[in-house]
This record gives structure tokens, sequence and C-alpha cells, in this order.
């Protein structure tokens, strides 16, 4: 019994370190530019897509590194020609722009890979379990979390320590002030939006290995994101990536216990939250 | 009636004529009853929500949650308890009005996009209830065994399940009933403090208007008449399934209050008969209608934020 929810809630963890890392990138769009991207999952499964047609080329390894940076390339020039246009308007019009793409991407990539899942090769050496005890530790499962952290770490890093990294900071406390300042915000908005979708991509290219990799994963991995950021706290980085962990570490134990409410338990947790602290865990008082 | 009255009243009539006659009208340029029926219904639930959208400014992105509340409540009702489409429709309609009054409070507090992203993840509760209980709600497969039943008044029974034309007046006389209610709550008071609202809402806080509450009920009344929809919807198909509440479907909700127009009060009604006669057009020709649909969603965003009537009541002023 131990060993079962131990089983589910590490594999919880790791299903919330890619609600995490897609909520982060969310977020950090959200927090600058005030839209909500229903795309990400999109771009996450274009990320899944684009390693699968590189690893025979570049290898594992490769698509790794390459497959996010075309997909935050591609998210810079969706930025770039429709995104832009509808800052500074009605929140709604991003919005529905963002859900019509979601739509379009979905069923671009179900036209050109098929509706079917696709066969995805990780390395075999990162397969082989590391103890008889713990079975369901794999390699491959250790590393995802590895990689996770990694990049989660660097874009803290980045947000922190770099020139850009502050100013996409202040420029999410006050836009006006940073672009009187001297700034350049369009610019600072189509990077800042090449990092959130690059941050897709990258969850996109794990999760496949773990999820499988068809056109509606983008589609499973969009809502619970969202509740990752509600449940952390709106504005707030770090809540996001507690919320993400919480909730799917929160839905993988309920699999043992309920195995039906997996999906819901989330949303219950989202009600509990907004009803006892409404601005999130770790969200700052008053700012929504 | 003077004649300015009549000017203004002008388009009204025209529009309750031409809903009047549309099973008669809708036949003879090609279409069928039942899309002229899922017009009425669509175009009620995007009223409904421009209730909120358009008039009160709030942002809601999770209406199909109550509209699909709204069809299962009817389809159980008569599923599962009494074979009575007068009782299916009243309860689908108390479903869905009670779980918004339970959430509301949970969410007034936000506003803008952030009331939408709680709003769009709050429906993906009732999603996964519908998708999961499979015993009760039939799981994907949806809620099938089970038609809409006659009406009987008493001196005469009306058979709506075979007549497809006693159904569309069923669904247009409560169409009638909902949008009467909500015209009327727009011209009052209450609804000109939601204008206010919409326009300047630190301004009508400073005036001593309980926003938040205002918004509540604004919320409840708004996902009433969708879930008044949903039940009209489930009857329609004599059928339901969890895709009715997905969150895909606020999106197309959303959609035809802005491709009609939001400032206007028959706009959505206009974006639903055009989204639906879009939507069977493109699933009959091409499999890729999600493609399509999705490019739509994008040029209307860039070429008719303002919605088509709102596009022809500004060149009429110029």
């Amino acid at each position: 019994m131990t060993q079962l929810v131990l089983f589910d809630a590490f594999n919880g963890l790791i299903v919330g370190a890619f609600y995490a890392l897609m909520a982060l990138g969310l977020s950090l769009i959200l927090n600058l530019s005030g839209v909500i991207n229903f795309a990400h999952g999109g771009f996450l499964a274009l990320g899944g897509y684009f390693a699968y047609m590189l690893i025979p080329y570049v290898g594992f390894w490769g698509a790794l590194i390459l497959a996010p940076f075309l997909v935050a390339f591609l998210g810079i020039i969706v930025e770039r020609v429709l995104i832009r246009r509808l800052y500074g308007r009605d929140p709604l019009y991003s919005l529905l722009l963002t859900f019509g793409l979601a739509f379009i991407f979905e069923d671009g990539t179900r036209f050109i890979w098929g509706a079917q899942s696709l066969p995805y090769q990780v390395p075999g050496w990162l397969l082989s379990p590391l103890s008889s005890a713990y079975f369901f530790i794999t390699g491959y499962r250790l590393f995802m979390v590895l990689i996770v952290a990694v990049a989660v770490t660097a874009m803290f890093l980045i947000l922190n320590y770099t020139k850009i990294g502050i100013r996409i900071r202040a420029g999410t406390l006050d836009l006006e002030t940073v672009s009187v300042l001297g700034v350049n915000v369009r610019m600072l908005r189509s990077l800042n939006f090449g990092l959130g979708v690059y941050l897709a991509g990258l969850a996109g290219v794990l999760a496949v290995g773990q999820l499988g990799l068809q056109p509606t994963i983008g589609a499973s991995l969009i809502m619970p994101s969202f509740v990752a950021i509600i449940v952390g706290g709106l504005g707030s980085l770090p809540g996001t990536l507690l919320g993400g962990l919480l909730i799917g570490v929160a839905s993988g134990v309920t699999t043992v216990f309920w195995p039906s409410a997996t999906e819901a338990v989330i949303y219950v947790m989202m009600a509990a939250v907004l009803l006892v602290r409404p601005r999130g865990l770790l969200g700052e008082e008053g700012r929504f | 009636m003077n004649s300015a009255d009549f000017r203004k009243q002008a388009p009204n009539i025209v529009i309750w004529l031409l809903l009047l006659a549309m099973p008669f009208w809708l036949v003879g340029v090609g279409g069928y009853v039942e899309l002229g029926t899922r017009v009425v219904v669509l175009g009620l639930a995007a009223m409904s929500l421009n209730f909120l959208l358009g008039y009160t400014g709030v942002l809601s992105f999770g209406h199909a949650a109550y509209f699909g509340l709204g069809a299962y409540g009817a389809g159980m009702i008569i599923r599962y308890v009494v074979p009575n489409t007068g009782l299916g429709i009243l309860v689908g309609t108390l479903v869905g009005t009670l779980a918004a009054a339970i959430i509301g409070p949970l969410i007034i507090r936000l506003r803008g996009v952030y009331f939408a992203m709680v709003t769009i993840a709050f429906g993906q509760v009732f999603y996964f209830i519908a998708f999961r209980w499979n015993s009760v709600t039939g799981g994907d497969d949806g809620l099938i065994g089970w038609t809409r039943q006659p009406i009987d008044l008493g001196f005469t029974r009306i058979d709506i399940l075979h007549n497809p034309t006693a159904f569309y007046y069923l669904v247009l006389i409560c169409f009638a009933l909902a949008v009467g209610i909500m015209a009327w709550l727009l011209r009052s008071p209450f609804g000109r403090t939601l204008i206010a609202i919409r326009e300047n809402e630190r301004r009508a806080r400073f005036l001593g208007i309980p926003v938040d509450r205002h918004i509540w009920i604004s919320w409840v009344i708004s996902c009433c008449f969708v879930s008044l929809a949903g039940a009209l919807y489930a009857l329609l198909n004599n059928f339901v399934d969890p895709r009715a509440l997905y969150w895909t479907q606020s999106g197309d909700f959303v959609i035809m209050a802005v491709l009609g127009g939001m400032r206007s009060f028959w706009g959505p009604l206009l974006g639903a008969a055009i989204f639906v006669i879009l939507q069977d057009y493109l699933s009959s020709q091409t499999e890729n209608w999600m493609s399509f649909l999705g490019l739509f969603f994008v040029l209307v965003v860039l070429f008719f934020p303002r919605g088509i009537l709102g596009l022809m009541r500004r060149k009429a002023v110029t």
C-alpha cells in the first residue's frame, strides 16, 4: 500500500512538474502582457512533434535542445504577427484569438501527423528501473524531474540576475514606467512570449515520453495549468511552481483511493483555495 | 405610437416576425426546421452570456458548464425520474442556476482575464464528473435512452417529438420569456446599474453601489438563462454528452456574442445564426473543420472586433 501511494505520488510529481513548467510559461505571458495563451497546449504538442521529427537526425539530446527553440521561434512569430495587435485592447480579444489558434494547432498537428499516438523513443538506458524495490523510479522519470528542476532554476536565475529578466519583472509591476525609462517594451514582450512558449516546448519534448505523442496532449494539460496558476497565486511565479507540483501530487495520490476523481480533485482544491485564500497560496495581497 | 417610437421598435418587430415565421421561410431557403431551433437555442445561450459580458462587462469564459448542467438536468429528469418535458426544463434550469449561485461568491472578486481563467477552470469540474460518472451520466457516450415527451395541456396533447415545428414553437416560447425578462431587467434601474459598473467600476463603487453583489446577481441571471438554453438543447438532440460542458463550448458562446456585436441586444442571436450555419456547412464539407473554425475566430478578432451590428451602427453614425 505504502509503495502504491509512493508510486502514484511520484507519478503525480512528474505530471505536476509538467503542469508547473507549462503554467510558468503561461504565467510569464499573463503577468507581463495580460494575455491568457490558450494556444500554450498547442505549442507544447508542437514541441513533442518537432522532437519526434528531429530525433532521427540529431538524436534525443539534440532534439531536447533544438525542439523547444524551434517552438519559441514560432511563438515569437505568432506574437509579432497576431497577438501584438491586441495589446491594450479588451483582454477578451487576445483570449479569443489564442483560443482560435489552439483549434488550428490541434487540428493542424492531427492533419500533419495523424490522430493516432506516435512511437516516441527515449534512450534505452534511461528506461531501466534504478532499484527493484522502487521499480517505478526509472531513469527517465528522474531525468525528467531533473530537467524540469534545471529549467525552472535557470528561469528564476534569468529573471533575477539578467538585465532582461529584471526588466520583465519590472514590466509586470508597471509596464508604463518601464517604457518611459527607455526600455523597448515591444521587444520585451516578444522575448517574454518566446521564453514562455520555450517552456511549453520543453515540457512537450519531455511529456510525450511519459504521456504519449498525440494531438490532444496539449488540450489535456492546459486546464490543470490554469488551476496551478490560480492555486499558487495569480501573479506569483514561485506560487505557480508550487501550485503545479501540489495539484500533480494531489491528483496522483487521489488515483490510489478514488480513481474516478483523479481529474476532478484539482478543481475541488482550487475551490477550497479560493474560499479560504482568494489570492492563492503565494499571491500578493490586493493585486487582483 | 408615433413615428419616432415606431422607428425605434421596427427592428424588434422585424426580428420577432422573422422568428415567428422561421419554420416556413427557412425550409424555403434550403434549411430545415431543426437548424432554426438550434439557432434559437444557441442564440439564447449567447444572449444570456452577453447579459454578463456585454452589459455588465464581466468576462466569463465558463458558461458551457451551466449550459451543460441544464442539459444533463433535463435529460436525467426525463430518463430517471418522470418523463415530463416541462419538469425537465424546469429542473435543468434550476440545477444550473443553483450551481452558479454557489460558485459565484468564490469568483466575483476577480476581474478581467483572471475572472475568465477561474470560470473556465471551474467549468471543468462538471465536465469530469459527467465524463467519469459512467453509471449515471453515460460517460463519454453521453446520456441516451430518452426522448422529449409530448406536452399535455389538459385538453390536448402536443407531440413535440415527431413534429419539429411544434418543438420549435415551444423553444421560441421559452426564448421569448427569457429574452423578455432580460430586456426588462436591462431597462430597469438594476440594468442601468450594471451598465454603470461596466463603464466605470470604480465610480460605481464610490457612488455606494455594492458592485460585487450586482455582479453576482448578474452572473446568476446569466447562468440561469444559459442553463435554460442547455435544457432545450438536450431536448432538441434527445441526447447529452460531456462535450456540452467542455471549455471549447464556452469559447463558441463568446465568439457568437462577439461576432454579432456585444454592445447590441440582438447581436449574439445574429452571431449564433452565422456560427451555426457555418459549423453546419464546414463539418459537412471538410474533416478539418476545426482549423477553419479556429481561423474564423482569428479573423473575427482581427477584423470584426465590434461585431456585425456594431459595425453597422458605426456606419450609420458616420
